[in-house]
């Protein structure tokens, strides 16, 4: 059995994108916690602008017809939303795989158990930290610990799969092995660990986050030994920052080429950083047929497959397995979305990022900017 | 939560987030499971449909050994292995261990 997660031959011309397999659906920007990594654009969408139930219930629709197989359901957080279960029950009945990315403390038993009746089959649960302390000053939420340790109780009751995600930094890395027996006490399969992304918040960040060398080596021998201990118990997935990497991550498997984002107003995006490359163009739902914007969208044909690539990456022998890595990346670092993503060792930055990643972890302030929607509050 | 062990007593079903389905799209059988999408081969989806939540390990061995007049042995260490390994994974439950 084939156990590549996305094994759909991607497309080496622009003009012919293969079929999508997964779409990350961003229900709305509003959320309780203000986690300072949030994925989130800087600018979040104002609820007024969210899709409504019906413009979601028809996108979901086009979606199943373009060949997309799992439906992510993401935020912000989801539950916000009073049509979530109307939603997921749609999505179900398209055929679609259904999975719900939450931060849990809006949970209760009842909406747990409506969820699962609407035929939810995944539900992954976000993880600030192991202590309450911790996890309640990252998250900026008072009372949120207690409630996600029983929300994932309850989803496990109700027979859905649950994965823990852990977003890893040098606030909570000391934590690492309590958030492992966390997550096989809870019931979890499986549990990722995932170093800060930095574009966003988390790159206003940067300071307070950024690992140490130190850190980084400990929790990978900690990922290793309890991979082995814990083999058909618990799953660990470990992503390991960029910053510190010899080789770039597949950004989303490529750019337009097996995933897409839709924003709450329903923009079609290549990942859900895309927004902070300034000067593209992204298309509706609201303004055209998905089929057609999957094939036709300017921002989704730009990066698509090897074409616009620029030396080292042109001649890589790596051009099309990591397509470059993260244009996002390549944005916020070199200035260029076309260049090579800098955590790449061919990339001209790559040894400035490293000593960079170095001198904030040992020196960088520890303080936090928070997500709103008024860009950001400083803690108090 | 420990390790579910398989043998030829154990009735395997698939866990209710592990779906097989056909894709119209790509003409071919998927297996949907959290974050990936799974490409069985033929011979992979008539054991997967074959673990009904009924039928035994060994129950499923000796309708495809017929099936396919293999040697007594071969099928079997295969079908453990391929289902111990969906087990590991969290897609595969035991209606019997339930
Ligand atoms: S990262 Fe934190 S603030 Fe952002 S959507 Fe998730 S839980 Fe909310
Ligand atoms: S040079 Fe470009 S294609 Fe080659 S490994 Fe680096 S990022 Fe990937």
């Amino acid at each position: 059995m084939d156990d590549r997660a996305f094994t759909e031959p991607g497309p080496a011309r622009p003009t012919a994108p293969g079929l999508p397999m997964a779409v990350l659906a961003e229900l709305t920007h509003r959320c309780p916690l203000q986690c300072p990594y949030c994925s989130n654009p800087v600018e979040l969408e104002a609820a007024s602008r969210e899709l409504s139930r019906d413009e979601w219930q028809r996108v979901i629709g086009e979606l199943a017809a373009l060949g997309v197989l799992q439906i992510h359901f993401s935020g912000g957080e989801p539950l916000v939303r009073r049509d979530l279960v109307d939603l997921v029950a749609h999505a179900d009945g398209a055929g679609l795989y259904t999975n719900l990315i939450t931060s849990a403390v809006m949970f209760t038993p009842a909406k747990v158990a409506e969820l699962a009746e609407a035929g939810l089959a995944h539900v992954q649960v976000s993880l600030q930290g192991a202590s309450a302390a911790l996890a309640e000053r990252i998250g900026g939420f008072r009372g949120g610990h207690a409630r996600k340790i029983e929300a994932a109780g309850w989803v496990r009751e109700a027979g859905m799969a649950l994965t823990l995600n852990a977003v890893m930094h040098r606030q909570n890395l000391d934590e690492l092995p309590r958030i492992i027996e966390m997550a096989v006490e809870m019931g979890a399969q499986r549990l990722e660990v995932a170093h800060v992304q930095y574009y966003g918040w988390a790159l206003k960040n940067r300071a307070a986050l950024m690992p140490t060398l130190a850190q980084l080596d400990e929790a990978t021998r900690t990922v290793e030994e309890a991979q082995a201990r814990l083999a058909g118990v618990l799953a660990i997935d470990y992503v390991i920052p960029d910053y510190y990497a010899v080789r770039p991550k597949t950004c989303m498997g490529g750019w337009g080429r097996q995933f897409f984002n839709i924003s709450p107003s329903g923009k079609v995006l290549p990942c859900h950083a895309a927004e902070t490359i300034t000067g593209l163009r992204f298309d509706s739902v609201r303004e055209a047929p998905l089929a057609e914007i999957w094939q036709r969208s300017e921002a989704l044909n730009l990066y698509r497959g090897t074409a616009w690539m620029q030396e080292p990456c042109r001649s890589c022998i790596h051009a099309e397995e990591d397509f470059g890595g993260c244009r996002c990346q390549a944005f916020a670092l070199a200035g260029d979305a076309a260049a090579t993503d800098p955590a790449c060792a061919k990339s001209p930055l790559h040894a400035g990022l490293f000593s960079l990643a170095g001198a904030e972890a040992e020196a960088g302030s520890d303080r936090f900017l928070y997500r709103n929607f008024s860009g950001g509050a400083p803690e108090g | 939560m420990s390790r579910l062990h398989l043998s030829a007593e154990s009735v395997p079903a698939l866990a209710r987030h592990a779906r097989l389905r056909f894709d119209r799209n790509r003409e071919r059988w998927v297996l949907l499971v959290p974050e990936r999408v799974m490409t069985p081969d033929e011979i992979c989806v008539e054991i997967l449909q074959a673990c009904d939540g009924r039928a035994t390990v060994g129950g499923l061995t000796a309708m495809l050994e017929q099936k396919y007049r293999a040697e007594p042995g071969v099928i079997a260490r295969e079908v453990l292995a391929l289902l111990q390994d969906l087990a590991d994974r969290g897609y595969l439950i035991d209606r019997e261990a339930a």
